[in-house]
């Protein structure tokens, strides 16, 4: 067993899991989360790729996690201040609290790209552009309907939304948005058997256990349809269907088509929680401007700050397995650290 | 008449060793972003002039890649200059610095001469 | 004591460039188009000569226009030129009451010490010396900051001083050398004589304390006269032609010469009136922004006197127009790049047979028509439906999806009868070919899409790109009123066919290159503004706003650098955090957008929000999912 307070930041996955296993290893933890409840964006999400299990029992695993009587959540709180001296960290939030803790654990996550940033693609301007988690509360819902009520028979799912693209200022590719077009596409099918899906893809990115295994499986069993090319622009014709501009790379020629729903596959991006950490606790960030770890091989979870260590999709993005491998190691990186800090 | 750059090819494949690669080079020394292109096609899709006619941009880039000039030759004038193709490009292609070098290239051999 | 042979290098210098001044202005003269020619003519006898001799004054000697945009800088030029002016002609006059004999050769003026060395020294005689010296000492004090600002180009407030090439530095160590070597002349040889007064004498009476003087003065006449025959030698392969040339370009402009769109004696005599002052490089964001500094007006010019391939550095500008109305003389700069812009297809050629002196013009390199077109691919307009209003909406609003949207709110509000000429697509206006310098193929567009305005019938264009705006009021010939859609816009309220409700948002507005110095509309998108929304300064108003960096006048600029002026612009206008940045211009609004966490938007967007749609129309589709904070856009 081993002493210490924590405060950790983010009740997300990440937060979460790091939570949970350092309050098991004897240290009091403070979870501070910013919403009216933890759990991050995986709550609104429906099911999770690659199998399609329903995200609930990832979140009941994380809610039995941070079930212990070492950790105190404290939600709907913000941090304001903190300052570092004799190896404590002095953390005030927002609304008046101050925590003490030999140790930090950042775990602000990501927030998901703003379409509506990319104008081109008509995201709040056109009926039936909507975005990907806009599709996972529809999943939820059980209903995938057009806002007149009918049923869509044709879908778009557009790739690289915010990510992979100087235009918005997103060069990296957000890693999980090809996996996730593909595990719609298929869910789409499953509420809609007669729907024909449709996804515009750059390049597909199936670098993950059993996504290759999904994305053939959409094509065999699916019948999802893959067209390489960036889409440029979407329009509506007058009979309010929306028109996508794309070009056919592969034929070499424009493809022009007509759907009645288009899915964004946004990207994900630094949160503004996490760019405030930043600039709280002076802790450096990368091109892409998520946190910079000390070392991209063997110090992913360590930062600048002494006694400061980062969890999950904060530093990149990351799917949940990855998150929570990642939460496990910072909680192993704090437990090391506050050992040595004892002797 | 134009010809739209069609021309019976010699051989089926792209002899990358013969072909002459020196306006890209040109181009390549002179627009660095040239490089950049990842042919997603977000140019062509958007392209006025590729809404009147077979025109991409993308498809003449890689061409002049290759060394396969001739259609690039024909069919580069017939872009509008519009822009729109820099504003949706990805990759921050400065697309119309590379239709201007292409053109200027064709214009004046000596400028690429090898 | 008439003649001495140290003054033969400043005969010859003096000689050379009168003759070379006459040569000169016969060549400039007949290179002139015949209108210019007679503009010309009548401007010498007409009212326009008075306004020249009044302007060179003002700009040539006194440097008002400098003056006010940099006092230091404007002091500097001023105490030199209006200086050395002052001191010509109160030399002459000197020369003239109490040399020998009347009308002197002017040498006799510029030596007057040496010829009468114990002149000045009591009663009326001495207050002129004390005013000869007082004007020494102004000129020197402009020497002492021109040489500061050399080495340290802070002082007089430039963030770049402006590269000189080799002849220059002769030339302008030949100028530096002319004043501080008629000081010592002058005091070595009053301070033998026991005359001169305030400055020539007290300095000349201590030198003489310890130094022979009598036997040091005669060198440094040597030395006064050969800097200034230097000086007038070199002045016409030197940066300091421009201090002729000024006068020169006044006269033209007075008479109602312009630049026009080709090269010629007009924009010649521009390029050689520009006194590197790098004024137009403060202005540019290119160098305050992203930090280029090689393409700026001082820049582009000094290639082009110096022959230089101008391809890349012409092109590399965003045509926005700053410069152009903070330059002190008066250089169409603009116009003068477009020329280059021009040239750039046809190639360098051999200009250069005096190679120097008689720089000839860069000739005229416009291409000839030869009957092949490029856009004969775009189809036959068919006769469209009869209409009232033409909406264009423009290549750029296609990728900007909300504005089109909120002009076909508010036309259909407005009742009137509309149609959208481009609704899927048109072809491109022909401006950006224009900026490019391709006048030929642009004409190519523009007769294809003029024919599309005349074939609809409409008596009014409304666009909501404004380089379509520029081009259309500029380059097409329509019989038919021609409207940005800000300014529609503004008709629409003020002939009461849209009501509006006021949104309570604090807003800033950005104007947009092209329409604001481009086509001077100011006022209509800011009173359009102040209808719905509370409009707040951000210190850019009017001719001083910025440029976006996402202009399509520059074709070689990287997206970094563009990126770099864009987030710089957009952190000025949003400096005082208003809720909304408004624009008018789609490729503002996109640059922006991708510059700037504050939200922007264009002046249609905030008035189709605001509208009042009139009861008969029925209420468009609500958005029905929970994702309602970004269907409504604000
Ligand atoms: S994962 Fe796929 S969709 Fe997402 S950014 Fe990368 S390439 Fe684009
Ligand atoms: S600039 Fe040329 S290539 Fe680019 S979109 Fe316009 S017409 Fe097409
Ligand atoms: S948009 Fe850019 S990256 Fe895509 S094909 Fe065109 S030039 Fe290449
Ligand atoms: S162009 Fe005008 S502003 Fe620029 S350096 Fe020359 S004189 Fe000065
Ligand atoms: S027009 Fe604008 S970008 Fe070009 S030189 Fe002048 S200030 Fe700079």
């Amino acid at each position: 067993m081993i002493t210490g307070n924590v405060v950790v930041v983010g009740g997300g996955v990440a937060g979460m899991e790091v939570a949970g296993q350092l309050a098991r290893s004897g240290c009091m933890v403070s979870l501070i989360e910013k919403e009216s409840s933890a759990g991050g964006h995986i709550k609104e999400w429906h099911h999770l790729f690659p199998d399609r299990r329903n995200s609930m029992e990832v979140t009941d695993y994380l809610a039995r996690q941070i079930n212990h009587d070492n950790i105190t959540l404290l939600t709907g709180t913000t941090i304001a201040r903190m300052g570092y001296g004799k190896k404590v960290f002095t953390v005030d939030t927002e609304n008046g609290k101050s925590i003490s803790a030999d140790a930090v654990v950042v775990a602000t996550g990501f927030d998901l790209f703003r379409s509506e940033r990319k104008e081109e693609y008509g995201y709040g301007i056109y009926d039936n552009v909507i975005t990907s988690a806009d599709l996972e509360v529809m999943f939820r819902n059980g209903e995938i309907k057009l806002t007149d009520g009918r049923r869509p028979e044709k879908i778009g799912i557009v790739h690289c939304v915010g990510s992979r693209d100087e235009k918005v200022g997103n060069i990296y590719c957000s890693k999980l948005c090809c996996i996730t077009a593909v595990k719609q596409a298929m869910e789409l099918k499953e509420h809609l058997s007669d729907a024909r899906v449709y996804c515009f893809y750059m390049d597909m990115r199936m670098g993950g256990a059993l996504y290759e295994e999904t994305y053939r499986e959409s094509q065999e069993k699916y019948g999802i349809n893959f067209i390489r090319g960036k889409v440029s622009e979407v329009g509506e014709t007058i009979d309010h269907k929306l028109i996508i501009k794309v070009e056919d790379t592969l034929v070499g020629r424009p493809l022009r088509m007509e759907l009645d729903m288009i899915v964004l596959m946004a990207g994900m991006e630094m949160s503004k929680g996490g760019e405030q950490m930043a600039q709280i606790f002076g802790l450096k960030t990368g091109e892409n401007r998520f946190f910079a770890a000390a070392d991209h091989h063997y110090g992913s979870n360590e930062s600048n700050v002494e006694a400061l260590f980062f969890a999950g999709s904060c530093t990149a993005p990351m799917n949940i397995t990855e998150t929570i491998s990642h939460a496990r190691a910072a909680a192993a990186e704090v437990i090391c650290y506050l050992r040595k800090a004892e002797r | 008449m134009e010809k739209f750059g069609f021309k019976i090819s010699k051989t089926r494949v792209i002899d990358f060793d013969q072909n002459d690669k020196s306006v890209a080079e040109f181009i390549y020394t002179n627009e660095p972003s040239f490089r950049l292109c990842i042919e997603c096609g977000g140019c062509s899709a958007t392209c006025t002039a590729g809404n009147f006619i077979p025109f991409s941009l993308r498809e003449l880039q890689i061409l002049l890649k290759r060394g396969e000039t001739e259609k690039v030759k024909d069919n580069i004038e017939k872009c509008m200059l519009c822009g729109k193709c820099s504003l949706v490009c990805p990759r921050g292609v400065n697309t119309r610095n590379i239709i201007e070098l292409a053109k200027r290239a064709f214009k004046t051999p000596e400028l690429h001469a090898v | 004591m008439q003649f001495d042979p140290f003054v033969i290098p400043f005969n010859i210098g003096l000689y050379f460039i009168l003759i070379y001044a006459v040569v000169r202005s016969i060549i400039w003269f007949r290179d002139l188009s015949r209108p210019d020619k007679l503009r010309l003519q009548r401007g010498f006898f007409g009212k326009a000569f008075g306004q020249s001799l009044k302007e060179i004054f003002l700009e040539s000697l006194i440097h008002r226009k400098i003056l006010r945009t940099n006092p230091r800088l404007g002091y500097m030029h001023m105490s030199l030129a209006f200086g050395w002016f002052l001191l010509i002609l109160f030399g002459t006059i000197e020369a003239d009451i109490f040399g020998e004999k009347h009308l002197n050769p002017p040498y006799k003026a510029i030596f007057f010490k040496f010829f009468n060395p114990g002149h000045g020294i009591g009663g009326f005689e001495a207050g002129y010396a004390f005013l000869m010296d007082l004007i020494l000492l102004f000129i020197l004090s402009g020497l002492f900051l021109a040489v500061i600002k050399r080495f340290t180009p802070k002082v007089v407030g430039m963030k770049k001083s402006t590269k000189l090439k080799s002849l220059d530095r002769v030339a302008l160590t030949s100028l530096w050398l002319i004043f501080p070597s008629r000081l010592i002349a002058e005091s070595l040889t009053s301070g033998e004589y026991g005359s001169g007064s305030f400055l020539t004498g007290t300095l000349g009476s201590w030198l003489a304390s310890f130094l022979p003087a009598g036997e040091l003065a005669y060198p440094f006449w040597w030395l006064y006269s050969l800097s200034l025959g230097t000086f007038f030698i070199l002045l016409p392969v030197t940066r300091y032609l421009h201090i002729p040339a000024e006068l020169f370009l006044i006269f033209m402009r007075n008479s109602g010469i312009r630049t026009g769109d080709k090269a010629g004696s007009y924009s010649e005599i521009q390029a050689h009136s520009c006194s590197s002052c790098g004024i137009c490089i403060d202005q540019c964001q290119m160098n305050f922004s992203a930090g280029i500094n090689n393409m700026q007006p001082a820049y582009l010019i000094t290639a082009i006197r110096n022959n230089e391939d101008t391809s890349e550095i012409a092109l590399n500008c965003l045509m926005c127009g700053r410069c152009d109305q903070k330059c002190p003389v008066g250089i169409e700069i603009s116009a003068v790049r477009m020329i280059q812009r021009r040239e750039v297809y046809t190639g360098p050629e051999f200009r250069n047979v005096w190679k120097g002196y008689f720089r000839l013009r860069n000739g005229d390199h416009t291409p000839k028509p030869n009957g092949h077109h490029v856009y004969d691919y775009l189809p036959e307009t068919a006769g469209s439906e009869k209409t009232d209003i033409l909406y264009f909406a423009g290549c750029m609003t296609h990728l900007t999806p909300a504005i089109s949207r909120s002009m076909v709110k508010i036309l259909d509000a407005s009742g009137l009868k509309w149609s959208f000429l481009d609704k899927d697509g048109g072809a491109c206006c022909g401006r950006p070919l224009m900026l490019a310098g391709n006048d030929k193929e642009a004409r190519e567009l523009i007769n294809h899409t003029s024919e599309m305005i005349w074939k609809s019938g409409a008596h009014t264009l409304v666009t909501s790109c404004p380089i379509c705006y520029k081009v259309f009021r500029e380059s097409y010939y329509l019989d038919i009123e021609v409207l940005h859609h800000t300014q529609f816009i503004k008709n629409l309220i003020d002939e009461d066919l849209v009501r509006m409700n006021f949104l309570h948002k604090r807003v800033a507005y950005h104007t947009p290159c092209e329409l604001g110095r481009g086509t001077l509309v100011y006022s209509e998108p800011k009173d359009v503004i102040r209808h719905v929304a509370i409009l707040e300064e951000t210190g850019y108003e009017d001719e001083n706003s910025l440029c976006c960096g996402g202009s399509l006048g520059n074709i070689k600029i990287s997206s970094r650098d563009r990126q770099k002026i864009a987030v710089d612009a957009a952190a000025r206008l949003t400096s005082r955090n208003p809720e909304i940045l408004i624009t008018s211009c789609p490729l503002c609004k996109k640059t922006f957008s991708a510059a700037t966490s504050t939200k922007v938007a264009d002046i249609s967007e905030i008035v189709a929000e605001a509208v009042i749609i009139p009861k008969t129309e029925k209420p468009p589709l609500k958005h029905s999912l929970p994702v309602a904070e970004a269907v409504n856009i604000f």
